[in-house]
């Protein structure tokens, strides 16, 4: 979520993890171990980046072209605004026609297509839309706006949903009344199980969010390795992290291993962030939820709890909307589900580019479509 | 991001890149200035951990050693 909602670290930090010498030796380490491990397994590795930040990092630092040969990577459903619903969208939408409201998002929402506009089109007829880059700046709105009914648009995962949290109980602490979210969030684990309910997925391990292990801890993933027999690996973001990564899941294909190996230790601890789960824990309850392509999962989202009835938009504000209308060729579905890369899409590149997307994985900064795009994905043609 | 300065209110002056800002502390309790600090969306989500950084980077750098020397240098 690096460039969506800016995470960031220290500076000092990111100059060792970039190193283009270590950076080398690692790739060079990365192509034996896979090499290795597709004498062992008979094919080339299959791993899948359930991350949109991974996937940035990996199209951006050339590390998805330079491993190509050795390594099939492929997307999953990590970018949280390209996994939410059609019907979602369509929903917040009809929220923005409210007399009164205004809405407020994150950035990357802006540009999403529902099924016949966008936030950005709504605010180009007239409704308030405001883009902010911490839901805190939304409740400060409210504060200052006693006229409007400000809704924050909850959309991400573990690591976005303890920072809208606390933003509710200091409106809450406030005495807000005009102050509500719609909470579209998710949960990365119940959609992994759901991924690995399909016997055709065909993926020899994953490569695991870091800022969402931040937040609930090596722990919560270990039944991949447990339970499905997956191995993974939680990284970072720089060159060095994600090559480390790769390697700790090659390592055990090699080894017919199956673990979690945390190789995020500056910042992931094994039980997560305590005061962060808490704060979730207090705020939202699970809930199933609609992805994307992929469909209703159970406890995969995050509801309101009844507490806090007072603000959830969905609650005090009960729109409905007619069924989505999905455009046409957009494979957005199968993207997140692990069966297709961007360019295996017909639109991708021609008929749907960031500057006219179609499809959400085309304007999400954290999007494949969108990565491929920008910084190439020459390795698709050959598959 | 750096901690410059403690604020109240659990909130932190910290700077990444020249540039300061402020940033809440409530989910991830007290910082000292000189910490490191995970940040998304305006709060901390955690400490970043330096000695374990650069503990891990050692022992990469010294497993790669062993192991270049062993495949003699491909
Ligand atoms: S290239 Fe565009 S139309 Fe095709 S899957 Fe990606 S977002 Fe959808």
């Amino acid at each position: 979520m690096a460039v969506q909602q800016g995470i960031t670290s220290g500076r000092r930090e990111l100059e060792r993890f970039r190193d283009p010498e270590l950076v080398r030796r690692l790739l060079a380490r990365a192509q034996r171990l896979a090499q290795r491990a597709a004498d062992r397994l008979g094919h080339r590795p299959v791993i899948m980046e359930v991350c949109g930040t991974h996937t940035v990092a990996l199209s951006r630092s050339g590390l998805r072209n330079a491993l190509a040969d050795a390594v099939e990577l492929k997307s999953g459903p990590g970018c949280p605004v390209c996994v939410t619903d059609y019907r979602d969208i369509d929903l917040m939408l009809a929220l923005a026609r409210l007399p009164g409201v205004t809405i407020a998002t994150f950035g990357d929402m802006l540009r999403v297509p529902g099924s016949n506009s966008s936030l950005e089109r709504e605010r180009a007829q007239g409704a308030a839309v405001e883009v902010f880059y911490s839901p805190d700046d939304a409740v400060a709105l409210a504060a200052a706006r006693p006229d409007r009914q400000v809704i924050f648009l909850g959309v991400g995962f573990e690591t976005t949903a303890p920072v809208v949290g606390a933003s509710l109980e200091q409106a809450a602490a406030q005495g807000l009344t005009n102050f509500s979210v719609f909470s579209a969030h998710k949960t990365v684990p119940p959609v992994m199980r759901a991924l690995l309910a399909d016997p055709e997925l065909g993926l020899d391990g994953f490569l695991l969010p870091g800022h969402v292990s931040t937040i609930i801890g090596r722990r919560a993933f270990s039944f991949l390795g447990e339970e499905y027999g997956v191995p993974a690996a939680i990284t970072g973001f720089e060159p060095v992290d994600i090559l480390l990564g790769l390697s700790a899941v090659l390592a055990q294909l090699v080894a017919g291993e199956a673990r979690v190996v945390n190789c995020y230790g500056r910042v992931v601890r094994e039980e997560g962030n305590p005061r962060a789960q808490a704060v979730i824990d207090r705020c939202f309850a699970p809930a199933e939820a609609s992805w994307r392509g992929i469909g209703t999962v159970p406890e995969s989202g995050l509801a309101l709890r009844p507490a806090y009835a007072a603000f959830d938009a969905a609650k005090r504000f009960p729109v409905s909307v007619p069924p989505p209308v999905i455009p046409r060729g957009c494979r957005c579905g199968e993207l997140l589900r692990g069966k297709i890369k961007p360019t295996q899409c017909g639109l991708f590149g021609r008929a749907c580019t960031p500057e006219r997307p179609v499809g959400p994985c085309m304007v999400s900064s954290e999007g494949a479509c969108a990565a491929y795009y920008l910084y190439g994905g020459r390795e698709t043609e050959t598959d | 991001m750096q901690v410059v300065e403690v604020k109240e209110e659990e909130t932190a002056l910290v700077e990444s890149f020249g540039v300061q800002r402020l940033v809440r502390t409530r989910l991830v309790g007290p910082v000292q200035p000189g910490e490191f600090l995970m940040v998304h969306a305006g709060y901390a989500i955690e400490k970043i951990d330096q000695e374990e950084a650069a503990e891990r980077l050692k022992l990469w750098e010294e497993l790669l050693a062993d192991e270049e020397a062993w495949a003699g240098g491909t």
